[in-house]
């Protein structure tokens, strides 16, 4: 059964406090873990904690400006971008939220994305090659699908997952970094010994993670989510094949690489950010519905 | 028992009561601040219309019954004051802003001045968020007035002498628009 807005948006709150939990608890869980083995059970779990919460509280608050300057998105000022920004007011006000701010990342590809932690404190970016080559209509569509990501609070969902998926990544980067490192040479045996113990461990634990990890992505960019902001745009719209075309074009992109996005934001965008490669295993984990079904439907509506 | 059993229906009755009133006002609070937006955006077009007039004045001098209609069309927009006015008064002027910008065609140089585009832009982008502010607004009110007819919320709005709003009637022009896209 059809969800209403008021459901969506109660959805979208839960599952992002839900997520943000689990996350103090794996950190804290970790903390623990390195405690114990380290000695002391205490200092690791608080140690863990106070870590895991500044860092939940910096992500949260000011995560969407992080996103922003890693992708390398300026603001785009009504005197360079008017056509940008006046699609932005108005569909704003279509969708009855506050004008969220509006990006620009100077970049071939076409591609697009909302972020923030509610309508209040939100953004759109496109991407240069984007603005190329819609028209009005076309970009039109585009932006009323961010616009429905920004309404439902899809963008906050979006956002405490990146923070969630940025931090596993970190990491397990370092765990690698430590194992290749590590080890060997230490003048004090016994507590390099603990070190690599812990990492073993934490990486481990990671390890079962991982797949928990892969769902979560998915979760984020559920077919449903992407759907049904097509289908919120279009009734903001009342143009489906607006969208329609858009999404044609952005198919077509010949170079659809945007060189700032990581595995980490790569499900914000409208479209994935990294080149095709037409594998199972590409398809398994990609994060986004294929784009001729999205087109297919819209085309129906 | 049954002083219990009353007390308890007349509660649930009492917050039943309390929930529905504040969703009107809420709603209706709505209602007024999306009236508001256009308002806004009309306020915009408005003022953008004088700087208009004297850039394509400056190319285009023969086209003095165009610049009266729309001289005329703005002036109407100051007496508007209901929504039905003021809706009426709108639409004249998107047509005539329409005719404007197609004479404006037949001069290249006008077309090349930075300023008329940059007014062309600015119209359109307010012309369009006339169009999505009004659209709004509609589904807005709409969602209150079946709130005032539905059962059970009308009789709590008829205890609390909650009116009816008035949609905001696009041009038939602009009706004929939409069917063509549909």
């Amino acid at each position: 059964m059809a969800k209403s807005l008021f459901q969506e948006v109660r959805a979208n709150k839960v599952k992002s406090v839900v997520i943000m939990l689990f996350f103090l608890v794996m950190i804290s869980c970790l903390g623990v873990l390195a405690g114990a083995i380290y000695g002391d059970i205490y200092f690791g779990a608080i140690l863990a904690i106070i870590i895991s919460f500044i860092y939940l509280l910096i992500g949260y608050y000011s995560g969407d400006s992080m996103i922003l300057s890693m992708s390398g998105a300026k603001e785009a000022t009504k005197k360079e971008y008017p056509h940008l920004v006046n699609t932005v007011e108005g569909l704003a006000i279509a969708a009855g939220v506050p004008t969220p701010k509006a990006y620009v990342i100077n970049d071939s590809a076409r591609n697009a994305f909302a972020t923030g932690r509610d309508p209040k404190h939100s953004s759109v970016t496109v991407t240069t090659g984007l603005l190329e080559v819609l028209n009005r209509e076309e970009l039109e569509g585009v932006i009323a699908h961010e616009m429905s990501h920004v309404k439902n609070y899809d963008i906050r969902f979006m956002l405490v997952c990146v923070i969630f998926v940025g931090i596993i990544t970190l990491l397990s980067d370092f765990i690698l970094r430590s194992f290749l490192w590590g080890g060997r040479g230490r003048s004090d045996r016994k507590d390099a010994g603990n070190l690599t113990l812990i990492f073993i461990v934490v990486g481990i634990v990671l390890a079962i993670l991982a797949p928990l990890i892969g769902q979560l992505i998915h979760l984020a960019v559920s077919r449903r989510r992407e759907f049904l902001a097509d289908a919120n745009g279009a009734v903001l719209t009342r143009y489906p094949q607006g969208l329609a075309n858009a999404l044609k074009k952005i198919a077509k992109d010949p170079d659809p690489l945007v060189d700032n996005a990581n595995r980490a934001t790569a499900h914000l965008f409208i479209s994935t950010p990294f080149r095709k490669r037409k594998s199972f295993v590409t398809n398994l984990f990609s994060t986004h519905p294929p784009i001729e079904e999205r087109i297919r439907r819209l085309e129906e509506m | 028992m049954w002083e219990w059993i009353i007390g308890g229906i007349l509660v649930v009755i009492v917050l039943y009561v309390i929930l529905a009133y504040n969703g009107l006002i809420r709603l209706r609070n709505e209602v007024d601040n999306s009236w508001a937006q256009i308002d806004v955006q009309l306020k915009r077009r408005f003022d953008l219309i004088p700087n208009l007039i004297e850039t394509v004045k400056g190319y285009a001098k023969h086209e003095k019954e165009l610049f009266t209609d729309i001289t005329k069309a703005r002036s109407q927009m100051t007496q508007a004051h209901t929504i039905g006015e003021k809706a009426k008064a709108n639409n004249m002027l998107s047509d005539t802003l329409k005719s404007l910008f197609a004479v404006a065609e037949n001069y290249p140089k006008l077309q090349a001045n930075e300023n008329f585009l940059q007014l062309q832009e600015e119209l359109s982008g307010t012309e369009n968020k006339i169009g999505y502010s009004r659209q709004h607004y509609n589904d807005v009110v709409m969602m209150f007035n079946n709130k005032l007819q539905v059962f059970p919320t009308n009789t709590i709005a008829g205890m609390f002498n909650f009116g009816k709003k008035d949609l905001f009637e696009a041009a038939e022009t602009e009706r004929k628009n939409v069917q063509v896209k549909f």
